[in-house]
């Protein structure tokens, strides 16, 4: 599905780029306060990357810093080549916030198809979407009247229209079925067969078997690790990712 | 600026109305009550031809500054305007699309309460009623247009619905309803010389006393003042927020 695209990418630029994301020096402030601050990270292509820590750790202010509406103090942050927010970028990134941002006052299909409008996707995303998130029974009720998981997944649909060689996904599964959580995954993996790269944030460490990448920060905006789960339950000792997570911290606080 | 996203955005804003009936039929209906209650009031004398234009004015203008204030700051707060602005939507795009919406709302409410007006209650026009009627429709627009404006400077529906006191409240007490411009207090009357709503009230009262009114410089400021709030209204729709 990506494959026209990544082949056009590559040969503009030469040489094919194996990071997805580049974050170089990045800081960014609120109040008195830095979330982030000299953060570097880059990220594979066409890799699933978990995005992992407790709340307060910069989760979803590093992936704004990503789609570019982070107001950010210093640093770098290059995404499929060209700076974060570029106006190239807009039909490239795909981006998820915790909270659902559609209408509620709409219809699933009549959200969907207004941001196909507004992305240039075709009609066809539209249904392809919603039988993605498994809404195809749901189609024509008002947002309003869906339960609150239903309501997230209107939100994910959204970023499936179109192309996106990138997606960014803020917690995608929070407050999904175990079932369901299992078949988002599977779109996710199939998503990045594709050829496309995800970011995804979750504080549910079992999710971490999912992706090919960890990136697990802690409170303060600190980059504890950013390795596979094999390297990462290598290095530990641990036997799960929340273990892995644990050990990294008390390892980091007895190093303070 | 991007028309695909513009008729898109101003579809699904009348869309939403759709799923709305309430609201619609309020939009509506209730400025022909207001006209229609205004009529009674002055049992359709001359006071009720005097400042009947006028509120035909007035009516669509607060009418509109609230319901764009209020949807603009819902988009905001929802984070789909944030959304729409990390994908191709201009901020043009955005702000037309509302324009867009609204005023066909506009022309619909202005055609019913004008109508209204000139027939059963037997408002007594001197110029042509299309003029009062476009005129009714800028003022409809300018009140888009200061909503979407004003829809920046509020966090919550509480503060955005006191912009209605702060802003147009001294409006309408300025724009020559109550009392005729000339008679004001030097200072009021310049003061009333920078508020779009007196030269609405202008072109009202000059379609109402002269057969063939020249409104154009009148709805010249109009549609100038729609375009200068709509131009700020771009600075305040920030792609990157902290």
């Amino acid at each position: 599905m990506m494959n026209y695209e990544m082949g056009a990418a590559e040969a503009r630029s030469g040489q094919p780029d194996e990071h997805a994301v580049r974050i170089r020096g990045l800081r960014v402030v609120r109040g008195a306060r830095a979330i982030l601050d000299g953060f570097d990270l880059d990220i594979r292509r066409g890799s699933i990357t978990g995005l992992l820590g407790p709340s307060g750790s910069g989760k979803s202010t590093l992936m704004r810093a990503i789609i570019g509406v982070q107001k950010i103090a210093g640093g770098e942050v290059d995404v499929l080549g060209s700076p974060a927010g570029s106006a190239g970028l807009r039909t490239r990134v795909a981006y998820v916030t915790q909270a659902p941002s559609v209408y509620t006052d709409l219809t699933v299909r009549q959200n969907l198809r207004y941001f196909a409008d507004v992305l240039g996707a075709p009609h066809a995303d539209v249904d392809r979407a919603i039988g993605q998130v498994d809404l195809g029974d749901h189609a024509d009720k008002l947002a309003t009247n869906l339960s609150g998981g239903q309501f997230s997944r209107v939100s994910l649909a959204v970023a499936l229209l179109g192309r996106p060689e990138l997606l960014v996904l803020d917690e995608p599964t929070v407050g999904l079925d175990p079932v369901l959580r299992q078949e988002l995954w599977d779109m996710f993996a199939e998503i990045a067969a594709d050829g496309a790269t995800l970011l995804v944030s979750s504080h549910v460490m079992d999710e971490a078997q999912r992706c090919n990448d960890l990136v697990l920060l802690r409170e303060g905006g600190v980059l504890l690790a950013h390795d596979t789960l094999a390297n990462l339950l290598e290095r530990t000792g641990a036997a799960d990712a929340e273990q892995a997570f644990l050990h990294l911290v008390s390892k980091e606080v007895s190093h303070v | 600026m991007n028309a695909r996203i513009t008729f898109a955005t101003a579809r699904r804003v009348l869309t939403q109305l759709r799923h709305d009936p309430r609201t619609v039929a309020m939009l509506l209906v209730i400025p022909c009550l207001l006209i229609a209650l205004l009529w009674w009031i002055y049992d359709g004398g001359t006071v009720w031809d005097q400042i009947g234009p006028a509120l035909l004015a007035i009516f669509p203008f607060i009418i509109m500054f609230l319901v764009t204030s209020i949807a603009t700051l819902r988009e905001r707060t929802s984070g789909t305007l944030e959304r729409l602005l990390s994908m191709p939507t201009g901020k043009l795009d955005f702000l037309l699309g509302y324009a867009l919406a609204f005023g066909i709302v506009a022309i619909v409410q202005a055609l019913l309460a004008g109508t209204l007006a000139v027939t059963l209650l037997d408002m007594d026009v001197t110029g042509p009623v299309w003029v009062l009627l476009t005129v009714a429709v800028l003022d409809a627009l300018l009140g888009v247009a200061l909503g979407l404006f004003v829809s920046a400077f509020a966090q919550t529906e509480f503060q955005v619905v006191q912009f209605m006191p702060a802003l147009v409240i001294p409006q309408i007490l300025l724009c020559g309803l109550l009392v005729p411009r000339a008679e004001m207090p030097d200072v009021l009357d310049v003061l009333s010389g920078v508020l779009p709503l007196s030269y609405a009230v202008d072109a009202m009262n000059e379609v109402q006393h002269v057969s063939e009114p020249s409104v154009w410089a009148d709805g010249g400021i109009i549609v100038a003042f729609i375009i200068g709030l709509l131009a700020l209204g771009t600075t305040t729709l920030r792609r990157r927020t902290s």
